[in-house]
């Protein structure tokens, strides 16, 4: 009885994220963020200093500027603030989040939620504090803050409460470098120009990075723009990179093959040197 | 100055990998162990995703079991159809191991396995000769007294299929050292180490060989079982960091070669005495981490369920 309630329980927190994602793709009408309207008010005109990084194998992670002006064919709208957000956003891809506790003694990971999908980083940058200019409707319509930018749920959902889980992922990364949020970091000059700086860490998963600017006046979206920076290991990297997964049997030979010629030649040269 | 790992796909400062490999080179040329026990913890300390750290430790022990293959051939110290029956054993383990070893990560439970084996093989291990070195040394202080003698006759000599190993002075049945090979196999691919400090006292007390065969014989087999483990792993799991264990290997070698002429001044009874408390030190260390109440309590790991 206690299980089936349980059961209900974790379909619903399942289904939830799943629900607030459908929603955005839903045709617009009154009331929804005004992205889908043809000529919004204000227009959001970006740029990026760079759309391609390669990763090298010096690679120690990367400077991105994000820049852009807003473009107006009537005066600014009085009263509200303007403010913009940019996040940046990695490729999505399924994590375990497993807690510890004590057995027998000893600590044991005992229980675990699955992400189906959460992006590998996630750096948000705001122009003021979250809560000032975003409102609670859109950042859930257009997923904005670091705890929305997970996905729905993976497999059964078998612990009682999962929020711990996805807290303590974020805290993580975060602690990783991996997840961001930088409130005030995107500088406005004039109500025109505005310009966000990322630093991409070193321990970078290729693919694309979706970038995304969102404009808001008084916690709701005038405009919204997107782009995509794209991530890719070059050279050495790549050549080792692709070998290793498309002909494993070749790839293991090779470092096999390298491990005993290193082994030989250094007995080889010691003896030489002596 | 940083380096990209290609697999691994972390970026890890070179003369951290070149230091690190140095360490273990250093440890191994003054003891004559692979060193593979303290690599794998000490890439887990730096950040490698454990997988990588196993497969790519494994590779590792490759080259440096190759150099001392090579060095023990030429003094004739290797038991070749011992090393392969031992070989037959480690094969069949390396393969179970590896389907262990993808279950666990399956499971979740491979850290806490990999933790746990690491702590009751080293505990045991490093307390047997840090008690036998210490015998060792007291006997020597009182000067001489009777050696005990080698051969005893146990249930091992009542097994079938005997065989006789030349170079180690046995009739022994096969049976034993193809069980000892398996157990060392199943533990190199769980625990990315070539089992030289298992293999090495069980070769000396369940298999009775004579010391001077046992490093070669048992480099020998190492060097094929880690050769097929990294081999396995490179195959299944794409988990093999070439130039993470280019890296270490380099390191390894330089420290290899400055760890023997460093050893060559100190005392055989000494050296074990040291390495006992090295090894006791890595498994308490281990064994603290899973009693004590963990910094946090969650931990994550890329992929699904």
């Amino acid at each position: 009885m206690i299980r089936a309630a349980l059961l209900v329980l974790g379909l619903c927190a399942a289904a939830l994220p799943a629900l607030a994602q459908t929603r955005q793709v839903l045709p617009a009408r009154p009331g929804m963020p005004i992205t889908n309207r043809p000529e919004p008010d204000e227009q959001i005109v970006a740029g990026l200093s760079r759309d391609n990084i390669g990763i090298t194998t010096s690679f120690d992670g990367s400077q991105i500027l994000i820049y852009g002006a807003i473009k107006r064919e009537a005066p600014q709208p009085d009263g509200q603030k303007l403010a913009v957000i940019v996040t940046l956003e990695g490729p999505l891809g399924p994590v375990t989040i497993r807690r510890k506790s004590r057995e027998f003694g000893i600590w044991v990971n005992t229980a675990s939620v699955g992400v189906a999908a959460a992006p590998s980083y996630y750096a948000v940058a705001t122009s003021g504090p979250m809560e000032d200019i975003l409102s609670r409707r859109t950042d859930i319509q257009q997923r904005i803050s670091i705890p929305l930018a997970m996905r729905a749920f993976s497999g059964p959902i078998t612990v009682e409460d999962s929020i711990p889980f996805t807290e303590a992922m974020v805290d993580i990364r975060k602690q990783q470098g991996l997840y961001k949020m930088e409130s005030g970091g995107v500088h406005i000059v004039d109500d025109t120009l505005f310009r966000a700086d990322f630093a991409l860490p070193a321990n970078l998963i290729e693919g694309d990075y979706k970038t995304r600017i969102f404009l808001l006046r008084g916690g709701k979206l005038v405009d919204k723009y997107q782009s995509a920076i794209e991530v890719r290991k070059v050279g050495l990297e790549r050549w080792l990179y692709s070998l290793a997964h498309e002909n494993a049997p070749l790839y293991g030979l090779l470092s096999l093959a390298l491990a005993v010629f290193a082994g030989w030649a250094a007995a080889a040269i010691f003896r030489f040197v002596r | 100055m940083q380096i990209y790992l290609p697999i691994a796909e972390v970026s890890v400062n070179i003369f951290t990998l070149l230091g690190l490999g140095g360490i273990v080179g250093l440890l191994s040329g003054l003891f004559g162990v692979g060193g593979g026990f303290l690599i794998t913890p000490l890439l887990f300390f730096i950040g490698i995703p454990p997988s990588v750290a196993v497969a790519t430790g494994a590779n590792q022990v490759v080259a440096s079991s190759v150099s001392g293959v090579l060095a023990q051939l030429k003094r004739k110290a290797v038991d070749i159809p011992m090393g392969l029956v031992l070989l037959v054993g480690g094969l069949l383990g390396s393969a179970s191991g590896i389907y262990v070893f993808n279950l666990l990560t399956a499971l979740g439970q491979i850290d806490l396995a990999v933790q746990l084996c690491y702590v009751v093989f080293l505990g045991l291990i490093g307390l047997l000769m840090l008690q036998e070195g210490i015998r060792t040394l007291q006997k020597q202080r009182k000067g001489g007294g009777a050696r005990k003698k080698r051969v005893q006759h146990t249930w091992v000599h009542k097994l079938p299929f005997k065989f006789k190993f030349r170079a180690s002075g046995l009739y022994i049945s096969v049976i034993p050292p193809l069980l000892v090979g398996t157990l060392v196999g199943i533990l190199a691919a769980i625990m990315g180490v070539g089992g030289g400090f298992i293999m090495v006292p069980a070769m000396i007390y369940l298999l009775n060989m004579p010391t001077k065969v046992v490093i070669g014989t048992s480099l020998f087999q190492i060097l094929f079982v880690s050769a097929f483990t990294t081999l396995m792993h490179a195959i299944t799991n794409q988990t093999v960091d070439v130039m993470l264990a280019l890296l270490l290997i380099v390191g390894g070698v330089i420290g290899a070669q400055i760890g023997s002429r460093l050893g060559a001044r100190l005392k055989a009874e000494q050296l074990r005495i040291l390495l006992a408390l090295l090894v006791i030190i890595v498994a308490g260390k281990l064994g603290l981490d899973l009693v004590l109440h963990p910094a946090n309590l969650y931990s994550i790991a890329s992929g699904g369920e």
